[in-house]
């Protein structure tokens, strides 16, 4: 074993210039379109790093979770985390170590040495690479994963405002399908905001809510009972013409809720329930100094 | 023995739970206060729970109950003040106390028990100022 790991260190002590000449070259091409100068400089700094520091682990044996990879993971980590924020896809990340076997097995098969222990070297070699090429996918994974989580909670941050309409009077208007993370966010939101400008009135408009479920009107329900409770009351509004239709055929109870089609209504009712009127100023029609 | 202060305000009486409820502490309570409304004959209840952190399925029960047995003794009870946390317990542990009267603060409960119990309510005039 011992034998076959010193030939694949051999050829890249000996060969290392030319390994990145090729292997540079290579990925070149491969990525469709020549790149910029930058990107050249860059892309053949990260694989003179690359190879370097495989050398030297190479030398350690080829069990990558040893601390003797540390540097190369490290390197790893960081590339395929920042070309999978930039956006690229897995087989290109995976491709910076797959574009490296054809440049090396071309250098190790011009060594001198006998075919059995080249075929051994060689596939000792593939498969070291495999394994670093599948751990640059796995950290893809992993980035891409996180990228995602952070969207959804800055989503569930920005998606749940609640306004004041008027003295005592709140509208949440809601965008996207409600799950049970995002009520918890709504409702918790709705109630703190109720008790901070002691409120008397809650609008919920729905008009961004997709589709309406057994489960989301639950959930609707449910936080319209909390407010209840804290002494609030809650129009539900923005019910659009399908959404209707569904919740009758669900057989959902919304009937204790006062429920309105568009916010503007409800806005109307809670002036009404809080003893206030909209009146038109005298001959104030058509002129814009009088709006206000 | 720890007992929950029962206050008298004209016809209403005011509760306020100042304290963490535990189950006995609700059973006195729900003693005194039905005793204090005979006595009285109180016509309102104010239940403040603004200062209550925690329920749990007993005291979420007990106080719909207490709040129930006063509306049996004709006295218009109302619950304020509860807690957003408190709200989404009693929620979630499915107690929505269907018919009890909630309001946000003392200030609003009582106007709300004066409302129904037709005495003059709070007007509010037209700069938002309130008067009796």
């Amino acid at each position: 074993m011992s034998g076959t790991v010193s030939l694949l260190n051999d050829t890249l002590q000996k060969h290392e210039e030319d390994l990145l000449r090729e292997w540079t070259a290579l990925q070149a091409k491969s990525s469709g379109r020549p790149p910029s100068a930058t990107e050249e400089k860059h892309l053949q700094a990260q694989c003179r790093e690359f190879l370097g520091g495989l050398r030297q682990a190479a030398q350690q044996g080829d069990d990558i979770s040893k601390p003797a990879w540390a540097g190369i993971r490290d390197l790893l980590t960081q590339l395929s985390g920042s070309r999978a924020r930039a956006g690229s896809t897995p087989v290109d990340t995976a491709m910076f170590i797959f574009s490296l076997k054809e440049p090396l097995f071309t250098r190790m098969r011009q060594e001198d040495g006998d075919a059995r222990a080249l075929a051994d070297a060689i596939w000792k070699a593939t498969l070291l690479l495999d394994r670093l090429g599948l751990f640059t996918t796995e950290v893809f994974q992993k980035t891409r994963e996180e990228v995602i989580a952070r969207q959804q909670q800055e989503l569930l941050e920005l998606s749940t405002p609640v306004v004041r309409l008027w003295d005592n009077v709140l509208a949440l208007p809601l965008i996207g399908t409600l799950d049970s993370a995002r009520t918890q966010v709504v409702m918790q939101n709705l109630l703190d905001a109720i008790v901070q400008t002691r409120s008397d009135i809650a609008v919920i408009d729905i008009t961004g809510v997709p589709t309406v479920d057994t489960l989301v009107a639950q959930h609707l329900l449910k936080t319209v009972a909390a407010a209840r409770l804290m002494g609030a009351d809650c129009i539900i509004s923005g019910i659009r013409p399908q959404i209707a239709q569904t919740i009758i055929h669900l057989g959902v109870n919304l009937e204790d809720v006062t429920t309105k089609a568009t916010l503007a209504d409800a806005f109307a009712v809670a002036l009404k329930r809080t003893g206030f009127a909209v009146t038109r100023i005298k001959n104030g029609a058509g002129n814009a100094n009088s709006e206000r | 023995m720890e007992r929950i202060p029962i206050l008298k305000m004209g016809g209403f009486l005011l509760v306020t739970i100042q304290v963490d409820m535990h189950d006995r502490l609700a059973l006195t309570l729900q003693d005194d206060l039905t005793e204090q409304i005979v006595k009285w004959h109180a016509h309102g209840v104010l239940i403040d729970i603004s200062a209550l952190e925690m329920v749990d399925s007993f005291i979420g029960r007990m106080l719909s109950n207490i709040a129930n047995m006063a509306r049996l003794l004709d006295a218009e009870t109302v619950v304020v003040g509860m807690q957003p946390s408190v709200a989404i317990t009693l929620v979630e542990l499915g107690l929505p106390m269907k018919g009890i009267r909630t309001a946000l603060d003392v200030e609003k409960g009582m106007q709300t028990l004066r409302v129904s119990l037709g005495l003059n309510g709070y007007t509010q005039d037209a700069d938002g100022s309130t008067e009796i």
